[in-house]
């Protein structure tokens, strides 16, 4: 017998007509598990809608496309795509995806966490792998909070936020993450909101094209952190993003932190796209070099 | 087969033992984090894999060391990585991880004295409990104890080979002395060595499931291979979709101990020594059962009815054979380097009445046969 | 001033299809239409959500411009059709 919810969804919605827009993207999202479990008012169902058309427009086979997850909100991203999908452990989908891609090259591995799983619990996994230079995608959907487990803060927390665990108010100072990326390493930093759609798929298409490890964060509403925050309904966030977002593909970027503020600019762009050598091109060389037997030692 | 250790005899390092049976086995990926006593096999392998066209990475940390074997092994390649007490702590999480989403790969441990950093260049043996309990929720291992270096080499074999049957992560737990002792090692045939190879699915994609409960063990759909299943750490039903009904989620944490349960006494391996009219039990491991053994030979000879009883895998432990034995002997001597872990073990399945004693020795070091004489001796009231 | 030739232009006009099932009530597609055609139902659907509805009388005003298809969450809004009318229907 199965639950209540399982019965909801199979009855309401096993009749579901779409459109000529969402007729393609039939093929990379798995219709039979919607609706998907996102809030009313949360960005993730926008960014789900923007990866599946990335991914049929990459010109890479979908059966080549892996997705990897962490916990949270954004680690159920990946489950809602008809691809092969890894829903791993809390802060470790960058270190499987290392391993997925190194154990076969010709996969396009995609790791996709929210701010607490990538830079939080997963931050060690996060600088290393910008700083071998992996050739992986992690995209990286801030929502300034820890969401599925009620809203505590994280590493992107804005000073002075109100949240579950900083109910008098947050005094910690946030990472700023395209610093952190360029500082660790990574070749490709871009940053969206989700409604910056057509951007954010552009964006999207040009990361699985980077040889290189390819950061894309995306500043994503949460009803969670605005509803304690100066953003009570549900569209003041995207409001927010929609009259404060100012796109600069050269800024510097020590000076493009997100404090939320309303006086302050939120920076958006594709802010860095440089070619280096990946680790898994430097490895094959060294398979290369030492069965051809000029091995150092 | 290139690059291979080729058949033959030879007198080798328990570590480097482990890591071309590795090779031999068909592992091709190591990640791992350099930690002592284990660090030869990294070394080893970071040296032999490029050699046969594997690949080697020295991760940031244990944790991404072990999640980073199981996504290689996700797509498709046998992996391993090697530690010791304080980065198998660490990687206790993925133990469960390995076992939800039951992807194969092996851990070797080799064990020192603890706890915490203890003494790095010497012998523990305190992580047996942690093999089978360390992680949280249900599941089952499978852990192997060496104690030579030639059970070094074949038990990495049948690591990998039970791990690619089962579908789940098995450890070897050497011990210092057996990874740093030099040791004979005769490497058979290659056509003598079975190789094990995880069940390819049959039918096409949009049949596969990739739990699927009609299965003990499913076929596995590797990475990129056209299957595109959502494999979730999260209790899920056969689709792979994450679940929260009852009956779902208790079949498959059923299911997945049900695996190596149903197949314990295929499993599970040990060695008796002198045991068929014993009446003092002897029951130690790795390193530490080659003094018993010593002690057991020389006390044979002057009468005394002493056997040995030698657990190859600590998990599935073989507990028929010893509560066979238990109902026989009059008393059961536990000595282990750690200050007690398979003694519970062995209370648990030996005959109700029976004296059970323990010697535990945890100074760093394997107790001398002298000093386990004695104690057996004195047992004996002589 | 009348401009000549109206018949002759044709503009272009989305119809618009909602799930109200799939729909979650968050407002972004009524947010960012740019000609406001849309705004929030009496009824609600079985989830008690306000799903969106053309505004009566702004059934022609749909410029087809898919912003709400593309905005939407929740797959719950999107263009049917794009009709086409002369323009000389809808000056006055």
């Amino acid at each position: 017998m199965s639950s209540a919810v399982d019965r909801v969804r199979l009855k309401d919605f096993s009749s579901i007509a779409l459109s000529t827009f969402y007729k393609g993207l039939e093929e990379a999202i798995r219709i039979d598990r919607m609706p998907h479990i996102f809030c009313p008012g949360c960005g993730l169902g926008i960014v789900l809608k923007g990866l599946a058309e990335a991914i049929l427009k990459s010109g890479i086979p979908i059966e080549k496309h892996v997705g990897v997850s962490g916990i949270g909100c954004t680690g159920r991203l990946p489950g809602y795509l008809k691809i092969d999908a890894y829903h791993v452990t809390h802060g470790r989908p960058i270190a499987f995806a290392v391993g997925l891609k190194l154990a076969n090259p010709e996969l396009e591995v995609t790791v996709v966490g929210g701010d607490g799983d990538i830079v939080t619990i997963g931050g060690n996994h996060f600088i290393h792998a910008a700083r071998r230079n992996h050739d992986i995608n992690v995209i990286i959907v801030n929502n300034f909070i820890y969401g599925m487990t009620g809203g505590q803060y994280g590493a992107t927390t804005p000073v002075g936020s109100y949240t579950t665990t900083s109910p008098h108010g947050h005094v910690e100072y946030p990472f700023n993450i395209p610093l952190l990326a360029y500082a660790a390493g990574a070749t490709f930093i871009a940053r969206w909101t989700p409604i910056h759609y057509a951007q954010m798929v552009d964006t999207f298409i040009q990361m699985f094209e980077h040889k290189g490890f390819a950061v894309v964060e995306i500043i994503a509403p949460c009803v969670l952190y605005g509803e304690r925050n100066r953003f009570p309904s549900y569209t003041d966030m995207v409001k927010y993003f929609r009259d404060r977002c100012v796109i600069d593909n050269e800024a510097d970027l020590p000076k493009i932190g997100i404090s939320l503020d309303p006086k302050e600019p939120l920076v958006i762009g594709v802010f860095h796209k440089v070619r280096k050598k990946t680790y898994e091109e430097l490895y094959r060389e060294l398979i290369e070099r030492v069965s051809k037997g000029g091995a150092k030692e | 087969m290139p690059g291979l250790l080729r058949p033959g005899k030879y007198f080798m390092q328990g570590n480097i033992a482990i890591g071309e049976a590795a090779l031999i086995a068909g592992c091709r990926f190591y990640a791992g984090y350099p930690i002592t006593p284990s660090n030869e096999i990294a070394e080893w392998m970071s040296r032999r894999l490029p050699e046969v066209g594997g690949v080697f990475i020295q991760m940031e940390d244990e944790i991404g060391s072990i999640v980073a074997v199981l996504g290689a092994s996700a797509a498709g390649v046998k992996a391993m990585t090697a530690t010791s007490g304080p980065g198998f702590s660490l990687m206790m999480e993925s133990v469960g991880l390995a076992s939800m989403m039951e992807i194969p790969s092996v851990i070797v441990n080799v064990m020192r004295a603890g706890p915490s950093t203890g003494i790095p260049t010497l012998v523990g043996q305190g992580d047996i409990m942690q093999a089978k309990w360390g992680s949280h929720g249900d599941y089952e291992i499978i852990a192997y104890l060496p104690n030579s270096v030639q059970e070094a080499f074949d038990f990495t074999i049948k690591a990998f080979n039970t791990a690619e049957r089962y579908r789940i992560m098995t450890m070897v737990l050497a011990d210092q002395v057996i990874g740093h002792m030099m040791g004979k090692l005769i490497v058979p045939d290659y056509s003598e060595v079975e190789l094990v190879e995880r069940e390819k699915p049959t039918v096409s994609p949009d049949q596969y499931l990739v739990a699927d409960s009609r299965y003990l063990i499913p076929p596995m759909a590797i990475a990129g291979a056209g299957y595109r299943v959502n494999y979730d750490s999260l209790t899920h039903d056969d689709r792979g979709y994450p679940s929260v009904d009852r009956e779902v989620s208790f079949r498959l944490v059923q299911r997945l101990v049900r695996k190596i349960r149903e197949n314990e006494r295929k499993i599970a391996e040990w060695e008796e020594y002198e045991t068929d009219d014993a009446d003092l039990l002897m029951v130690a491991y790795g390193c530490t059962s080659r003094s018993v053994k010593e002690v057991v030979k020389k006390l044979r000879r002057e009468g005394f009815r002493v056997g040995l009883f030698r657990p190859k895998t600590a998990w599935p432990f073989p507990w028929w054979r010893l509560r066979e034995l238990s109902e026989r002997v009059n008393k059961i001597l536990v000595v282990e380097i750690n200050m007690g872990q398979m003694v519970h073990v062995v209370r648990e399945y030996a005959a109700r009445d029976i004296d059970i004693m323990h010697v535990p020795y945890a100074p760093g070091y394997m107790p001398d046969p002298g000093y386990i004489e004695g104690i057996v001796r004195k047992v004996y009231g002589a | 001033m009348r401009l000549l030739n109206l018949e002759k232009l044709f503009i272009p006009i989305g119809r618009l299809r909602v799930e109200p099932e799939l729909c979650k009530g968050c407002g972004f597609c009524i947010e960012f239409c740019p000609r406001k055609v849309l705004d929030f139902s009496e009824e609600v659907n079985s989830k008690g959500y306000h799903y969106p509805i053309i505004k009566r009388g702004m059934e022609d005003l749909c410029t087809a411009c898919g912003m709400c298809q593309r905005i939407c969450p929740d797959y719950a809004i999107y263009l049917e059709r794009i009709d086409k009318i002369p323009a000389s229907k809808l000056v006055r």
